[in-house]
């Protein structure tokens, strides 16, 4: 009986990981692959199956005038636009945590869940509700088609996500430490500059995580916000599903945009291996 | 501590956010009762129009919403269900532990949108591999251009993407649990059917539920896969609500009109998660 189970476990765990590998290694074999041998129908193998070629590579590489297409300014803007929204949220994030969990507020009915309440709801609002709006006001304050503009709005839609974090990890942060700080003669921000927040720096890097993920990730407010100017990474890649689809380039595009979050998923493993995960997700 | 220091810290932060939305908010209140559209851009008055509109008129939106319903429960299901499998087989007792742990997170930490063009490779109807094994049989399933099967499609992608989040949510709450039932379980000769049942199960339960709800709030904005697979095609067969409100917005630029559809959307979406929240508590912390 025992045993069976085992192989059971196995077999599903295998196939699973089959089942995620798969895009990849399609992508990976369509990347060397040229006109004829995606047109003539499915092939896998390089090779044997098709003859590969670097050409949807170098494509990558070339500028727009020689019939290529620059991935590499899209790809300088997303990790800028990425780094600096994730950069303001958390600090931002992070000291209005602190206060709802350290701190009593009441203004009318209001209280602390209500305000911890109203960041993370900013998670429920579709993008779609927010986006011509925003359009509208971008034009209006010149930032439409410009990377303040989606930094300004990237911090909209990842703030949430650190207060999320960051609040249910304060909570766990013993009060103690704050109070032994100030009775040491600090004042609440010396408190929380040299006590709290080394002390935070797990909290932290989880929400700069979740941040990165769902900033790099995001399409939509990319895609609506900008047009010539400036271009992020994903809205580069899906422009290139245009009609006749060169799926040797789009492929090749497709692996280098998702290569530097595979090393988050490993330093979010071992966060999750050594327990520090579980307190900050829940 | 000082009563004013308590400000210093939550200000910053709620003013950037409120300060940020408050004209995108405040704006489309406004302009779902104006006629703003491509022909005449400006902001009139015509009342409540666009919402009797809404509700006597659009059979469109309710379809979609019916749809998106559907999807998003359906996906949920699914990635629950696998995640919680997945997590507990790389739980304990297997070998290469960190190594399935990886690479079972791995799709979530890809961009949708460029997961799908990819998918859309993989399934497309004579070049993909998928029709290239099912041709084996004589079978070419229309993936992206029949109605059932492209909502299946869809389902199919958005499981590929996110059960990873469940499984990563739930491995982490797996865990964080204690250990004493688990040897009192042990103890009392309990198999491990019975210990997932008494055991596992209803600790799980709270954490579950926070998932589940999470997963929900992200699924119910299905937008990017159906936009890339099917366009919300054939037809209006696979339109979900937040898909009809872009091309009714920012398509067709009927902006009033459009934000009437967003706002009404946004108060079902809080009312009915907060309903399925309720309920969910009740089913999961009884069993």
């Amino acid at each position: 009986m025992r045993t069976f189970y085992v192989t059971l476990k196995y077999i599903a765990v295998t196939l699973w990981s089959m089942f995620v590998i798969a895009p990849f290694l399609w992508a990976l074999s369509t990347s060397f692959k040229d006109f004829n041998s995606v047109t003539s129908g499915a092939t896998y193998i390089p090779w044997v199956d098709f003859e590969p070629t670097l050409e949807g590579w170098r494509v990558l590489l070339r500028s727009p005038a020689q019939g290529g297409v620059n991935i590499v300014e899209p790809y300088l803007n997303s990790i800028f636009v990425t780094c600096f929204a994730s950069l303001i949220s958390i600090a931002l994030g992070t000291l209005a945590a602190y206060a709802l969990s350290r701190f009593t507020f009441k203004a009318g009915f209001i209280r602390n869940d209500d305000i911890t309440f109203f960041f993370i709801s900013q998670r429920i609002m579709p993008p779609v509700v927010l986006a011509i709006p925003f359009f509208i006001m971008l034009g209006k304050l010149g930032l439409l088609d410009t990377l303040f503009g989606l930094v300004m709005v990237y911090v909209v839609l990842l703030m949430p996500i650190a207060v999320w974090i960051m609040v249910d990890f304060f909570n766990k942060v013993p009060i103690e430490i704050d109070e032994t700080a100030l009775i040491d003669g600090c004042n609440p921000y010396q408190a929380f500059y040299k006590v709290v927040l080394p002390n935070s720096i797990p909290g932290m890097v989880v929400a700069g995580l979740f941040c990165m993920i769902f900033g790099w990730t995001d399409f939509f407010f990319a895609f609506i916000l900008t047009f010539t100017e400036v271009q992020l990474l994903p809205v580069a890649i899906v422009s290139l599903n245009s009609s006749i689809t060169p799926w040797w380039s789009l492929s090749a595009a497709a692996l280098v945009s998702v290569a530097p979050l595979i090393v988050v998923a490993f330093i979010v493993e071992r966060y999750l291996s050594k327990g520090n995960l579980s307190g900050a997700l829940k | 501590m000082n009563f004013k220091h308590k400000y210093m810290f939550l200000l910053p932060g709620l003013l950037v956010l409120l300060g940020i939305l408050i004209f995108p908010i405040g704006f489309t209140v406004r302009l779902s009762l104006s006629s703003w559209d491509s022909f005449f851009p400006g902001l009139d008055f015509i009342g409540l129009e666009n919402y009797v509109r809404l509700f006597t008129d659009d059979a469109r939106f309710w379809e979609s919403f019916q749809r998106l319903s559907f999807l998003s429960i359906t996906t949920v299901f699914l990635q629950y269900i696998l995640g919680f499998s997945l997590a507990l087989m790389v739980w304990k007792d297997i070998v290469f532990q960190r190594f399935f742990r990886v690479l079972f997170l791995i799709p979530m930490m890809t961009t949708p949108v460029i997961m799908t063009v990819i998918w859309k490779t993989v399934f497309h109807e004579s070049l993909g591999p998928v029709n290239d094994f099912f041709s084996l049989f004589g079978m070419t399933p229309l993936w992206l251009s029949s109605e059932g099967l492209s909502k299946v499609t869809v389902i199919i992608v958005e499981v590929w993407q996110w059960t990873p989040f469940m499984f990563l949510l739930l491995l982490a709450g797996l865990l964080s649990l204690p250990k004493e039932p688990f040897l009192a379980a042990s103890i009392d000769g309990a198999g491990p059917i019975r210990k997932f049942v008494y055991v596992t199960f209803p600790l799980m339960a709270p954490i579950s539920i926070g998932a589940i709800i999470i997963r929900l709030i992200e699924a119910s904005k299905i937008m990017d896969t159906v936009y890339v697979l099917t366009s919300g095609g054939p037809g209006t067969s696979s339109e979900t609500s937040s898909f009809y409100i872009f091309i009714k917005g920012l398509r067709e630029f009927q902006f009033g009109y459009s934000a009437a559809l967003s706002l009404t959307y946004l108060i079902i979406m809080i009312i009915s998660l907060t309903v399925i929240a309720k309920m969910l508590v009740k089913l999961m912390i009884r069993s």
